[in-house]
């Protein structure tokens, strides 16, 4: 079980979040200028990285706020959380 | 002294191809390309121990019973070398045809199997829908009770389908592969690519870099961290994916049934474990283990289904690190470099795949074209929008 860092209510079991990808993916500022492979690419391509890994969690069970944390995909160490877009600690690559 | 089925060789400094991966699309892919095609020098390089990843853990259930015509075309041939593998390898690998049931517990689910069903005999698979009391004689265990949260409303069967002993069908493949030529290194990672620009010329590997005139990937969770290295980003993600074993028990279910639904499935093993799985856990992981709740929720299903199970006791539960791309189907074919071959995003069902999977995709590296059964499942499916979707249609979520 992991244990994720809610920036708001600390510590917490992870049955009580859903998961929700790689963080900080924005939608495409100008959605016209995207030909067919860009979309592919905002669509269906993300990171997926075995090490540090900035992560989107909903604390659906608690205070049901969305949060960024920094996890390695490869040991499930847990570096720190931000609330989404924000600091996350620096963690040597 | 008896004598090795395999020989795990050191590596020379040059092949025709590299297969990246001895799981066992790998070892398939190799003894596929020397027995089919005459390409004998090959290599197929591990960076652990022959199948000792997805390959060794696996609930082993093959079937062919996928919504799509294209899924029907690559999981039906898979499924037709399956009934002649032992013949053609000349070893066991337990294949046993015990049938594969998919429960319905809501309507919907009803719907969409019947529906299933008949997609799979318009391709030639044997189904057929199965009523509770049907269901309750295949599989005397069963709780059919209408006062189940999820009671069972029917099934779709696949006689055709079950099980194979993995590590025997591992062991069967590399043997044919040895003996056809092939090299099998095993401790030996591949770590990157030598290329000329945009042709791939070799791997980087912990033993040094060996050169080669094409390079297939077979590497399952691990294949995106390898095409990173060359700036190819894949649409795929890892994610860890748990599996079970109970105590040995006497026999009590001699078919495999499965539910999306309520999501497990379970068969007995030949030595009398229950072997359960599920899906996958919902975030990316590379590090072969799960979260408990996992399992939890399947051992809860499976006790709801089978109330005798509650007297079983688990015995181990293990991870593997799948690879699932957007549409639940795989990608199999060529990249944007010359003479690098993509086998990968077979999520949760690559082993029912495994002859057919490596059968196909030697013909695509021999010819460098893709197979016609590979021809739906190429990479720029994700840019033209032609998904093979079998997210919802697949028999489980996978």
């Amino acid at each position: 079980m992991l244990l994720i860092p809610c920036p708001w209510c600390g510590e917490r079991d992870e049955s009580e979040f859903c998961y929700g990808g790689q963080a900080r993916v924005s939608y495409p500022p100008d959605p016209w200028e995207l030909d067919d492979a860009e979309w592919a690419e905002f669509l269906f391509v993300r990171d997926n990285p075995k090490g540090w890994f900035a992560e989107r969690w909903v604390h659906t069970s608690g205070c049901r706020r969305w949060c960024d944390v920094l996890r390695d995909t490869a040991t499930n160490r847990v570096a720190g959380s931000s609330r989404p877009g924000g600091a996350l600690p620096e963690v040597a690559v | 002294m008896t004598t090795p089925l395999w020989r795990s060789r050191e590596p020379k400094s040059s092949y025709d191809v590299i297969v990246v991966g001895a799981g066992g699309h790998g070892l398939a892919t190799a003894y596929y390309l020397a027995r089919e095609h005459g390409i004998t020098d090959v290599a197929v390089l591990e960076r652990g121990w022959l199948a000792g990843g997805n390959m060794a853990r696996n609930t082993t259930i093959i079937r062919s019973n996928y919504l799509w015509g294209a899924s029907a075309g690559i999981y039906e041939h898979a499924l037709r070398l399956w009934e002649g593998l032992e013949e053609d390898l000349g070893q066991s690998v337990l294949f046993s045809q015990r049938g594969v049931l998919n429960l319905a517990h809501t309507t919907h689910d009803e719907r969409e199997s019947v529906r299933r069903v008949n997609a799979n005999r318009l391709n030639g698979i044997d189904a057929e829908w199965l009523t509770p009391e049907e269901v309750k004689k295949l599989v005397p265990i069963i709780d059919i009770s209408p006062e189940l949260r999820y009671p069972v409303l029917g099934a779709t069967f696949q006689p055709r389908a079950g099980v194979a002993k993995h590590d025997y069908v591992a062991w069967a493949l590399a043997s044919g592969a040895d003996r056809l030529g092939v090299h099998l290194v095993e401790n030996c990672e591949v770590t990157g690519f030598t290329r000329n620009g945009d042709t791939i010329t070799g791997v980087e590997t912990t033993r040094g870099p060996i050169s080669a005139g094409r390079v297939a990937l077979s590497a399952a969770g691990h294949t995106s961290v390898l095409t990173e290295t060359l700036g190819l980003r894949l649409p795929v993600q890892s994610h860890p994916l748990q599996a079970l074993v109970s105590e040995v028990m006497e026999p009590v279910i001699d078919t495999v049934v499965m539910s999306n639904t309520v999501h497990v499935y379970v068969h007995q093993a030949d030595k009398g474990e229950l072997v359960l799985g599920a899906g996958i856990d919902a975030y990316n992981g590379y590090s072969q283990r799960g979260s408990p709740a996992t399992i939890e929720n399947q051992v809860a299903a499976a006790v709801a289904l089978y109330p005798v199970f509650g007297h079983a006791h688990t015995l181990r539960t293990w991870g593997g690190v799948v690879d699932v791309s957007p549409d639940a189907s795989p990608i199999i074919g060529l990249t944007p470099f010359n003479g690098l071959y993509l086998n990968c995003g077979w999520g949760t069902g690559g082993f029912k795949a495994t002859p057919g999977a490596g059968h196909v995709f030697a013909d695509t590296i021999a010819n460098d074209r893709p197979h016609p059964l590979a021809e739906p499942y190429s990479l720029d499916r994700f840019r033209t929008g032609a998904l093979v979707d079998e997210h919802g249609a697949a028999a489980v979520a996978h």
